[in-house]
């Protein structure tokens, strides 16, 4: 009888097993419309005859945008489940020019590693992921990408506390800085000091999170690491405002839209609406302000909203193109100042961030 | 395996060998090294647990788990739908109570004092719990619903015994309902597997790969021992091949390779491909966790199958199988416990899971760094998880135990 019992668990156990198999096979159907171009990642000329990324986009019906999905104020999960964050924004301002609609964009979270290849086996339309800009990722033999317009220059920075007295980079001679070992990081520090001929008594540790304890702890008295980090991490001190980030900016880390090589006509709408949304804060063409602007009589401004030329018909969009991207989240300044700036907890000065019109490095070419 | 009857002895225990203080100096203070042991431990027990308690009262900032607690459980699954995970909780609560019932039917009582206790403790959790009141009376009343189903279960069970046999069958079409529940389609809206997340991943991700991979395993152990070359050949190549690789290594050719390889224009769920790669790396673990039971089946089982008529397909199923799997019930619990925790490593490639939903809450500008917080909480439902199906497990041992 006992014996019986086990069989009929084992042969439950296979039915059960079974009847589960049944259930996925449902989702085993290509979804709709899939990627229609394998081979965006290969230099293939194949390409040139299909429809490329951009029709495959729009007969989607929805872009579908990789991200980081978990750095602070850049891209993240907020308590409502809504993804949030600048990267995230700039998304959904492609989305809006692509669509009319902000939310037809469907996130895809990439670690460092998987981000390359997900672009590449056409996975995500685009990155916006806090992807450095450099030669080899941009060379059709290196990783072959196309970087769209820097949306967030970063560069490594150092954080003091304002106890210190320490107000730039030549005063941290002789002291202690907490810095996280075999990283670009360690090496700049070291580059920086001596260029800068001075000694930095260097603390290392293998772990950023146990840096900034150290931090905290007082046993260095500065720290380094990308701004952006320092910036969150500061939020997490117990007074964040007693800690300055210095203005010194060590190393260039422009971080921006990354889309497959070899795909102009899908890059360039990406680039320009990214720098559209730039341009927009040079107009003062705001989230709030963007129908009225419509009416504008400025020929500069009635182009750039398509109220005249045909613009969004060169690049393949809609002509009012920009006024949806505006209204999506508003305009570059503001999707800073929201999501990492004033408006935030992360407080991040512009910095080299601002307009061109104001000394920073955001800038535009002209929408003719 | 002989009990030996305990050595009757007139004598009566001494007075200082029972109490608490007796058992103290024998166990914790026999001498002077042990003293000295105790004594430190002891010390730095408390100390550690009283800082703990310090940390928990004052430093930590427990906010983060209640604004959060949605996302923990079902990620981004849109707040209109939530209703769906509900009634599965729901169907799932009902399924289990009426299977107690119906299975513990001979019990002289169905509510034993540790079970009333267990569940004493489920519902103060349930009305403590920083979740809104209609959520908590949500809980409440399905701790309720498991109970009276088991009442149910154990009232029907003794009417009608034959129906324990259903009961898989039920366990089996319940599956196909949550299923239907979560995804949508067929009269409910769908939601993609992208919006899928937390807790409810977790478990689905663990349970699929479970049910998929036990079968497979099973077959697998069974080619490993098979006598045609062929079929033997290719499961010593699968499981040595999948033995061979990290899982992470699994997941990453899974989620990035397998579309490269793919004809243009079909595009694998992400969900599924994790799902698979899951379900093959625990396949050829079990595989030889079964090869080992199998392998601790006397010869003389099958031989006599065969003496009374049985060929060796149903010798294989009737007679081997079950005491083969009886004796891996442990190691192929443990092989599923390590795959609920194996499902974090999904995380890693982007997927909103338990761990993944937490660095992403933790990346949230409003709570960065609670760490400590966000991680002891998911850990604590790891545990639950674990200790689940590990206590589960020993259960059945002991329903199954039939030591000759």
């Amino acid at each position: 009888m006992r014996k019986w019992n086990s069989t009929l668990l084992a042969v439950s156990l296979s039915v059960a097993a079974l009847t589960a198999c049944a259930a996925p096979t449902t989702t085993t159907t290509a979804s709709p419309a899939g990627s229609a171009s394998p081979a965006a990642g290969s230099a293939s000329p194949a390409v040139t005859g299909s429809p490329g990324r951009l029709g495959t986009i729009l007969s989607r019906g929805s872009l579908i945008c990789g991200v980081e999905g978990t750095i602070p104020g850049f891209s993240f999960v907020d308590s409502s489940g809504k993804y949030t964050g600048l990267d995230v924004d700039v998304c959904r301002a492609i989305a809006a020019a692509l669509f009319g609609d902000p939310e037809k964009v469907e996130f895809r979270n990439l670690d460092s590693t998987a981000r390359f290849p997900a672009v590449a086996s056409g996975e995500v339309d685009l990155l916006s992921r806090n992807t450095t800009w450099t030669a080899s990722r941009d060379a059709a033999g290196g990783n072959g990408l196309e970087f769209a317009p820097t949306t967030f220059f970063d560069g490594q920075g150092v954080m003091t506390s304002k106890a210190s007295g320490i107000t730039d980079f030549r005063g941290l001679d002789g002291k202690a800085v907490c810095v996280e070992t075999g990283t670009t990081t360690e090496l700049n520090l070291a580059t920086r000091a001596t260029e800068a001929g001075i000694k930095i008594n260097e603390v290392k540790f293998q772990d950023s999170n146990a840096g900034f304890a150290a931090y905290q702890e007082g046993r260095c008295e500065a720290i380094t690491s990308d701004r952006s980090q320092l910036a969150a991490k500061r939020t997490a001190l117990p007074n964040p405002d007693d800690n300055i980030l210095l203005e010194d900016v060590l190393s260039k880390e422009p971080l921006g839209p990354v889309t497959v090589n070899n795909d102009s006509q899908w890059f360039d709408v990406v680039r320009w609406v990214t720098y559209g949304l730039i341009q927009a804060e040079e107009f003062g063409i705001t989230q709030a302000n963007v129908e009225q602007k419509i009416q504008d009589k400025s020929p500069d401004i009635k182009r750039f909203l398509g109220t005249d030329g045909d613009l969004g018909k060169q690049l393949g969009l809609a002509p009012d193109f920009m006024v949806n991207a505006i209204k999506a989240g508003g305009n570059y300044g503001e999707i800073y100042e929201r999501n990492i700036g004033a408006g935030s907890q992360l407080k991040i000065d512009r910095g080299l961030n601002k307009l061109w019109t104001d000394g920073g490095l955001m800038y535009s070419p002209p929408f003719r | 395996m002989t009990t030996a009857p305990p050595s009757l002895s007139s004598t009566r225990p001494p007075a200082a060998q029972v109490g608490a203080i007796a058992w103290l100096r024998k166990n914790l203070f026999s001498n002077w090294f042990s003293a000295l042991l105790t004594v430190v431990l002891g010390l730095l027990l408390v100390r550690t647990s009283l800082g703990f308690l310090t940390w928990a009262t004052t430093t930590a900032q427990w906010a983060v788990i209640p604004a959060n607690l949605p996302l923990f459980f079902v990620g981004r699954y849109p707040v209109a739908q939530y209703w769906r995970i509900w009634a599965i909780v729901g169907i799932l609560a009902t399924l289990s109570g009426l299977s107690w019932g119906i299975l513990s039917r001979n019990l002289a009582k169905l509510f034993d004092r540790n079970i009333l206790i267990g569940f004493g403790v489920a519902a103060a959790i349930a009305v403590l719990i920083p979740a809104p009141i209609p959520y908590r009376i949500l809980l409440l009343a399905l701790l309720g619903l498991v109970l009276a189903s088991a009442w149910i279960g154990r009232l029907v069970g003794q009417r009608m015994p034959q129906l324990g046999q259903w009961l898989s069958l039920g366990w089996g079409l319940s599956l196909l309902v949550v299923w239907w529940l979560i995804a949508g389609g067929i009269g409910l809206p769908g939601v993609r597997t992208n919006d899928w997340g937390g807790l409810m991943l977790t478990m689905f991700m663990s349970v699929t790969s479970i049910l998929l991979c036990f079968p497979l395993g099973i077959l697998l152990a069974l080619g490993r021992q098979s006598k045609l070359p062929v079929l033997r050949w290719i499961a010593i190549a699968f499981i040595e091949v999948i033995r061979g690789v990290p899982l992470i290594t699994l997941l990453f050719v899974g989620a990035y390779m397998v579309p490269l390889f793919l004809p243009g224009g079909i595009r694998l769920n992400q969900l599924l491909l994790a799902i698979i790669s899951l379900t093959l790396f625990s396949a050829a673990y079990l595989a030889e966790n079964v090869r080992g039971g199998l392998q601790s089946v006397p010869r003389g089982q099958a031989e006599a199958a065969n003496a009374l008529g049985l060929n060796s397909v149903l010798a294989t199923i009737l007679i081997v199988l079950p005491q083969a799997l009886k004796v891996s019930i442990p190691t192929i619990v443990g092989q599923f416990i390590s795959l609920v925790q194996d499902t974090t490593l999904v995380g890693l490639l982007g997927a909103f899971e338990m761990l993944g939903i937490s660095r992403s809450i933790l990346a949230n500008p409003s709570f960065i760094g609670r760490y400590a917080e966000v991680y002891l909480f998911i850990g604590a439902i790891y545990w639950v998880l674990c200790y689940a199906m590990s206590l589960g497990s020993r259960r059945l041992e002991k329903q199954l135990n039939t030591t000759h």
